[in-house]
């Protein structure tokens, strides 16, 4: 862990990432793989809806919306 | 016959590969999860004939709900899969691949949306792709049609690979690695114009004010397209055209039943909507009156569901319906139900769930008119204004709330976050549109005329037989409840069959508007039409659905029960 080092929900909309882990059930971990959400990948947050709604993010090519709770499971490091 | 399936992640085209195929004509939209459930066609090459299937759309052979389960199911049947890979998307598309080849089914790959991989600068060399996987790569574009040629007269080529092994997760992400490097070239690439509408749709400062205008202004297109279609093509058909036709017929069929059964009572003048007759009533409510709104509505879904706006309102929405005991995606089968709550009911399937089936699905059989009851509310409050028109829209949307809340607090279950890739926005092709708008509004014809036809054909029976008179003076003390005439109980049996026909019922009770809005609103509310209700027994199950339908009946008495001390005041 260094000052670099957060969770995907605590990332400013805009600035890039890699992940670092992604912790939670297998089957969580499945799905965000089958989505390009994998260690190492780069990542960056599009937006984030307000009231602790959602986070819509930026992998590779492909853009989705994910949950707040899902983006606190993500460990990230800031580029 | 042999089958072919087609599999791939959701939203990279296989309906509209499934098409092109076949020449059947299947619903495709740009938002993952629009195939719920398969469809098959037939194909015939060279002598042979194949029957394709289009299954619903998967990340990988996990299944996360409903919809997935099918494609798997399909998957078991298959003799050839095509699988369907998203071009712009490649490595994680690969990921269900590899997963397919580990079946021992022989595979060809159609790389689809090759003409949009090439614009956002990603180059991929499909040669060396079919050399490593060992498998035949055909770049298709499925909406123009090129590549398709190839795909079929490659289909013989289909085969599988002994030598990709089952293997871990892990190992997969490996392996689609080492041929990702292999493959593919991404050129650096700068913002686009399209870039930024998808940002500026999507967050919340702008994309808010933007939902608010798109749905305003997609009302304001039906409501626009719909009367103007009346005003101008349905009602001058109908009165010049049609009537002389309909008076001729009654002169020569004379009095009796038949004529009643046909036409209506004899000898009074033919009025189209409460004469009750199949070729008046039975012919002018479904086409006369509800069909102009069905083409204006579907017209404009189309365009919604075609460019990729949805999935942005889903996530704008999301906070709220996740209050409601679902997550963003249930703005879907709202939207649907809309049009009609048949294909609304079966797009719960998308939602991860039981507790977030059930509250969708219960929601909208209590909330949501469909476009068929719209156009008749539209039609008999519309004379008196907009304001008694708003009053029942604004019970309905207050009322989708305030189950959704108490619902989400005493259901049990669980109701997990959104997930839902967000697709480019793309630009909808007029003659597309055109299509899905037509293959919708045939399937509503289809779907109506026999129902209205049954529903006259029972109301002529049932009165001839005095059941009618009995019911409406044995439910006079209910409705009176609702602060409704007893007969009013006879719009609501015949809502069963048909809710537009019902609501056309209610004109010759001689009520006023208020009492109008509260009848229109019971309506919606009390139950939900006999093809709404087939489909959430087979999608609920017999006993969610008794409690379900608790729930509505419960919702509509408090409801009339409310409306007539607020609205009516006594």
């Amino acid at each position: 862990m260094n000052e670099k080092t957060t969770v995907l929900a605590h990332l400013k909309p805009k600035k890039k990432a890699k992940i670092i882990s992604i912790v939670g059930g297998q089957q969580f971990q499945r799905r965000m793989c089958t989505l390009g959400i994998r260690e190492g990948q780069t990542i960056q947050v599009v937006t984030k809806q307000p009231f602790m709604g959602p986070l819509t993010i930026a992998v590779g090519n492909c853009k989705m919306t994910i949950g707040r709770g899902m983006a606190h499971k993500i460990t990230v490091e800031e580029l | 016959m042999k089958k072919i399936v087609l599999m791939g992640n959701p939203n990279v085209g296989k309906s509209v590969v499934f098409s092109r195929l076949t020449g059947a004509n299947v619903i495709a939209s740009n938002y993952p999860g629009t195939t719920v459930d398969f469809s098959k066609g037939k194909m015939k090459i060279g002598k042979r004939h194949f029957e394709i299937i289009d299954a619903p759309g998967t990340y990988s052979l996990e299944p996360s709900n409903k919809a997935e389960e099918v494609s798997l199911k399909m998957l078991k049947k298959a003799d050839i899969v095509i699988n369907v890979l998203d071009a712009t998307n490649l490595e994680r598309n690969l990921y269900l691949t590899l997963e397919l080849l580990e079946q021992d089914i022989p595979v060809i790959i159609a790389l689809n949306l090759w003409d949009e991989s090439k614009h956002l600068g990603i180059h991929i060399d499909e040669k060396k792709l079919e050399e490593i996987l060992g498998i035949p790569v055909t770049p298709t574009v499925a909406l123009t049609g090129e590549g398709i040629k190839t795909l079929v007269s490659r289909l013989k080529e289909a085969k599988t690979n002994k030598e990709i092994k089952p293997t871990s997760e892990e190992g997969r992400w490996v392996e689609i690695g080492s041929v990702i490097k292999k493959v593919e070239h991404i050129e650096h690439r700068h913002h686009t114009i399209r870039d930024r509408i998808s940002d500026l749709t999507i967050r919340p400062i702008t994309g808010i004010p933007i939902a608010a205008g798109i749905i305003f202004f997609s009302f304001w297109i039906v409501r626009f397209i719909g009367e103007n279609l009346i005003g101008y093509v349905f009602e001058p058909f109908f009165e010049d055209i049609y009537r002389p036709v309909v008076e001729q017929m009654s002169l020569w069929l004379g009095p009796g039943f038949i004529h009643n059964l046909l036409i209506g009572e004899y000898g009074v003048e033919v009025d189209f909507v409460e004469s009750m007759g199949m070729l008046t009533t039975g012919l002018f409510v479904p086409i006369g009156m509800v069909l102009p709104y069905i083409i204006a509505f579907y017209f404009m879904l189309s365009i919604l569901e075609d460019t990729g706006y949805m999935p942005r309102l889903a996530t704008l929405v999301d906070n709220v319906f996740h209050k409601l005991g679902m997550h963003g995606h249930g703005i879907v089968p709202l939207f649907l139900g809309l049009g009609c709550n048949v294909p609304g009911a079966l797009s719960t399937r998308t939602l991860e769930t039981r507790k977030q089936r059930f509250i969708s699905a219960t929601l909208l059989a209590i909330a949501i008119p469909c476009m068929a009851q719209m156009a008749m509310v539209f039609g008999i409050l519309g004379p008196y204004g907009i304001y008694y028109i708003s009053l029942v829209f604004l019970t309905l949307g207050i009322l989708y709330v305030i189950m959704g809340l108490i619902m989400n607090k005493f259901v049990k279950g669980e109701s997990p976050e959104i997930f839902l890739e967000i697709p480019p926005y793309r630009r909808p092709s007029f003659k597309a549109t055109l299509k899905k708008t037509w293959m919708r509004t045939r399937w509503f014809l289809k779907e109506a005329i026999p129902f209205l036809f049954a529903g006259v054909l029972v109301i002529n029976i049932l009165y001839s037989v005095g059941f009618l008179q009995w019911l409406g003076n044995t439910l006079a003390p209910v409705m009176g409840l609702f602060g409704l005439p007893g007969d009013a109980s006879i719009a609501m049996a015949i809502g069963f069959l048909r809710k537009d026909l019902a609501v056309g019922m209610l004109i010759p009770l001689g009520m006023n508007p208020m009492q109008l809005v509260i009848a229109a609103t019971m309506l919606t509310i009390y139950f939900p039409c006999v093809a709404t209700f087939a489909v959430l027994v087979k999608e609920l199950g017999i006993k969610d659905m008794a409690k379900s339908a608790a729930i509505m009946a419960g919702t509509a008495v408090t409801v009339g029960i409310i409306l007539r001390i607020v609205l009516l005041g006594v």
